[in-house]
């Protein structure tokens, strides 16, 4: 199969526009008559449930939490990027495209981001309209703030909580639609496969996580609004519940999976402090607007930060990236944290950590201004660590945070499979190799609010779709399969728990497949993964059984599949022989340090499709050509 | 650092609420809870007493959670009475052992409302919060042909008014702390967010109506300004918001 990213022609301007024009549409009258199948209500998948309800489609929504308005979304705290030049500052659509371009190192699909900035507008329009509480100047206008990868004020944000606001106004018009009964949402299931039928995407099998019971849903068209895998390696800021588990389903029925091997490492974190944990916090990249990282000048020097003097502290990214200081992107963040706790200058207990000092800010500023920025945020840091952000340094490390590899979709948001659409954090499309900060809200919203509504409307106009019902036979063989697998999970009876594997796998992956990756260490991956994987089907431990509330069991299905997924990541980390973003192979640096890409070799997207449980996966590549910026060596010095 | 200082490990005594299923009858079990890091979350260490049930061949205790940083609001339970524990303006997943001394017993509970019914342990099934919302915790725009969003100017002191009530995360803790199970702290925040600012006025009438309707069918209990709620409220949403909720409620009969 050849990849066709069915990108419009004409000038990059006009191309979203004449899209638009050139998709067929479904006349108001026959929207009912299509059913969807939205699963997940993040930001991407809320906001495309509504909207696809407002347009008159019938939609059956789908999340694992209880309430829809719990997705993970709700955990992003910075802000939401928009290029609404509202700071005066010289922002436009093609700044934005520009910097999200070049933040993502090169490696993402120049159409599908300009789109994302053309839409970033009508975002923040319709979060206001629907009464998301953005930070205001007295005035009573919209304030802005800056954010890293880009040199303009360009980010929305409400106080340190812009993805629970933003998500609860796609909540809010998911409710509406849910009441109107044009969305029936289904809580607590969890989707373990995807149903095909003549090669289209026409159904899900979910598990009721309240009883146990295997359903099956069919539907004109599938939805994957599932968010990242970034808990393949155990330890993440992603929330306890967020898994591979749908989008993996999806890959093993036929979906492309592209470049599983860009992860993003967030520079400001909470440091790991034990064995027990259960996930890492981040502290949101607006500190850095701020704070100033530091670590101390001599290697080992274990005194208290107050105790350290100006002249004995470095501040790294300052000196180094003298233009762009403390707000380089968060790959550039990230590695150069790690690089000074390689070179023994991490600081707290287990030297793998930097200070963040807000001393200077709150000397210029006052301590209600920076209260009034970061308020919350200082809060829970002291929670967490007991220390006082307001008195002594922030520590802070680097941890997985967002996967910008995802199911291939095409410009129309649709994956290799007819008729299963993929958005959000889920696809692959708009980050590139890294993405810089506030644009995965902007993502999500524009996935869900303006660009699905259109796209899925094309397909479902130019398409034949035979009548489908859960009675028929790909139905039953699909939850049987699913069944079966749930039967072999609860019947292994080994020895060890599902975190214990977990956790172990996570080890693997930090280690050979984190911040900083090598072909021996990738290598080596693959053996102990493969390892792991096989040991798991003989010695794991899951207790209760199928047919009730069994957490157990959740996390232990989820965890078989990040095993086979890390084994894919690894894969694609093997073959990807440069570094750009968030892949960085130690093999291929510059001088100083930075990625080194290889743009002759590896200017394309990296798609696998699954080949069976004991082949390795089929490679394709989709070439990105860029008609509109130059590709050049990233710099922030 | 106080964090190295203060570093040690306890052993509890847990007495946990279980119960197989809504219509079955659950007791307090006792359970130990040994070398405990007081760096841990307080759901980490269940997640601790979990790995060791769960290795013995004995039911784990089921617990919702999900983000882990005081934000989604899917944790909670009663915790020595108290719905997220001791500490003020704490989700039960930003609690730390910290807070607790070596040999304490800890009682751990499910919310209880007439409103709420017990799934498993301590998981209850919220879903009536959902359906509040429903009836009207939103404005009614769709997506598109929204004007700029600088047209409608709020004011600063509106908007963080606003942003105060909208930090809800409908955990249900301020129900859980009810005397009454009332979850008028609830409706509040949401009815004082969309009627602070100007994008609500529209159809603050009929949001108040209806989400305090919805709200009486639903089982919640009376407002009676025993202020338990705003005590266990993990954001500190003010009671405030409740006069507020009052007056737009009597505001709306007069229109």
């Amino acid at each position: 199969m050849q990849l066709d990213s069915k990108v419009p022609g004409g000038p990059l301007s006009e191309k979203w526009d004449k899209h638009l024009f050139d998709l067929k549409l479904v006349n108001p009258a026959n929207k009912r008559k299509f059913e969807i199948i939205v699963v997940g209500t993040g930001l991407a998948g809320g906001s495309a449930s509504a909207t696809l309800a407002e347009l008159g489609y019938n939609v059956k929504t789908f999340c694992i939490q209880d309430s829809p308005r719990r997705a993970h979304s709700i955990a992003a705290q910075g802000g939401i990027n928009a290029a609404k030049n509202y700071s005066n500052d010289g922002d436009s659509v093609w700044r934005l495209f520009y910097d999200t371009v070049k933040g993502g190192d090169y490696r993402s699909r120049e159409a599908n981001v300009y789109r994302l900035a053309q839409v970033s507008n009508n975002i923040i329009d319709q979060c206001v309209a629907q009464g998301v509480p953005f930070a205001r100047e007295y005035g009573g206008l919209l304030a802005n703030r800056s954010f890293g990868g880009a040199q303009v004020s360009r980010t929305f944000y409400a106080r340190g909580q812009t993805g629970q606001q933003l998500l609860i106004g796609a909540y809010s018009a998911l409710s509406r639609q849910i009441a109107a009964g044009k969305v029936k949402m289904f809580t607590r299931r969890d989707m373990l496969d995807l149903v095909l039928v003549n090669g289209k995407a026409r159904g899900i099998v979910t598990r009721n996580l309240v009883n146990g019971n295997i359903e099956t849903h069919a539907a004109d068209a599938v939805v994957l609004a599932t968010g990242g895998y970034g808990n393949t390696f155990y330890l993440s800021t992603n929330a306890m519940a967020s898994n591979v588990s749908a989008a993996y389903s999806a890959y093993k029925k036929g979906a492309f999976f592209a470049n599983p091997c860009y992860t993003q490492i967030h520079p400001t974190c909470i440091p790991v402090h034990g064995t027990y944990q259960s996930k890492l916090t981040l502290m949101s990249e607006s500190l850095r607007n701020d704070g100033r990282v530091w670590v101390p000048k001599n290697p080992g020097d274990k005194r208290l930060p107050s105790q350290i003097s100006e002249s004995e502290r470095d501040y790294y990214l300052e000196n180094k990236y003298p233009s762009f200081g403390n707000l380089v992107p968060r790959d550039v963040a990230s590695r150069n944290a790690k690089l000074q706790c390689d070179q023994g200058k991490g600081v707290g207990e287990t030297g793998l950590a930097v200070y963040l000092d807000f001393k200077d800010a709150i000397q210029r500023d006052g301590k209600d201004v920076i209260a009034k920025k970061y308020g919350n945020l200082f809060q829970m840091y002291e929670k967490i660590t007991a220390d006082n952000p307001y008195e002594t340094p922030m520590m802070i490390y680097p941890a997985v945070h967002y996967t910008m590899g995802g199911l291939w979709v095409d410009y129309n948001l649709m994956s290799t499979i007819p008729g299963l659409f993929v958005l959000g954090e889920a696809n692959f499309s708009d980050h590139g190799a890294n993405r810089l900060g506030a644009s995965a809200l902007m993502q999500g919203l524009a996935d869900g609010y303006f660009i699905i509504p259109y796209t899925i409307g094309g397909y479902l106009a130019g398409t034949k779709l035979e009548k489908v019902s859960t009675d028929d036979a790909g139905f039953k063989a699909t939850a049987e399969d699913v069944e079966a697998r749930i039967k072999k999970l609860l019947s292994i009876g080994g020895k060890r728990t599902v975190d214990d594997f977990h956790r172990q796998l996570g080890n693997i992956m930090w280690e050979y497949c984190g911040m900083a990756r090598s072909a021996k260490g990738l290598t080596k991956a693959k053996d102990l993964i493969a390892e792991l994987r096989a040991e798991f089907w003989e010695n794991v431990l899951v207790s209760g059984s199928g047919n009730q509330f069994n957490q157990s069991l959740e996390k232990a299905g989820h965890v078989a599949d990040f095993i086979e997924f890390g084994k894919l990541m690894v894969l694609d980390a093997l073959a990807r022989k440069e570094s750009c973003g968030g892949h960085f192979n130690e093999d291929y640096q510059t001088e100083e340090n930075e990625a080194k890409r290889d743009d002759e070799s590896f200017c394309h997207v990296a798609a696998w499709e699954y080949a069976g449980d004991e082949n390795e996966p089929n490679f394709q590549k989709e070439a990105l050509n860029f008609e509109n910026v130059t590709l050049t060596q990233r710099s922030y010095k | 650092m106080t964090q190295s200082n203060g570093k040690k490990n306890i052993n509890l005594t847990l007495k946990v609420w279980r119960q197989v299923g809504p219509n079955v009858k659950g007791r307090l079990e006792t359970y130990q809870a040994n070398n405990i890091s007081t760096d841990m979350s307080f759901l980490e260490m269940l997640d601790v007493v979990n790995e060791e049930l769960i290795i013995n061949h004995r039911d784990p205790i089921a617990f919702d959670h999900d983000c882990r940083e005081g934000i989604c609001g899917m944790c909670g339970a009663v915790v020595n009475g108290r719905a997220h524990g001791p500490e003020k303006g704490t989700t039960l997943c930003q609690l730390h052992m910290r807070h607790f001394s070596d040999r304490d017993t800890v009682v751990i509970e499910p919310w209880r409302s007439r409103a709420f019914k017990i799934i498993k342990d301590l998981v209850v099934d919220r879903s009536a919060l959902d359906v509040i919302i429903q009836a009207g915790g939103y404005i009614s725009v769709s997506a598109g042909g929204t004007p700029d969003a600088n047209v409608i100017p709020v004011p600063q002191e509106a908007a963080e008014k606003a942003m105060d009530a909208a930090a809800c995360i409908g955990c249900g803790a301020c129900v859980a702390a009810c005397p009454n199970a009332s979850a008028m702290l609830f409706v509040g925040a949401k009815v004082s967010h969309l009627a602070l600012l100007p994008q609500g006025v529209p159809e603050a009438a009929r949001r108040v109506l209806k989400m305090v309707q919805k709200m009486d069918e639903c089982g919640f209990g009376n407002c009676t300004n025993e202020t338990e709620c705003e005590a266990v409220c993990p954001k500190e949403i003010s009671i405030t918001n409740i006069a507020r909720l009052n007056r737009e409620y009597i505001k709306a009969g007069f229109l």
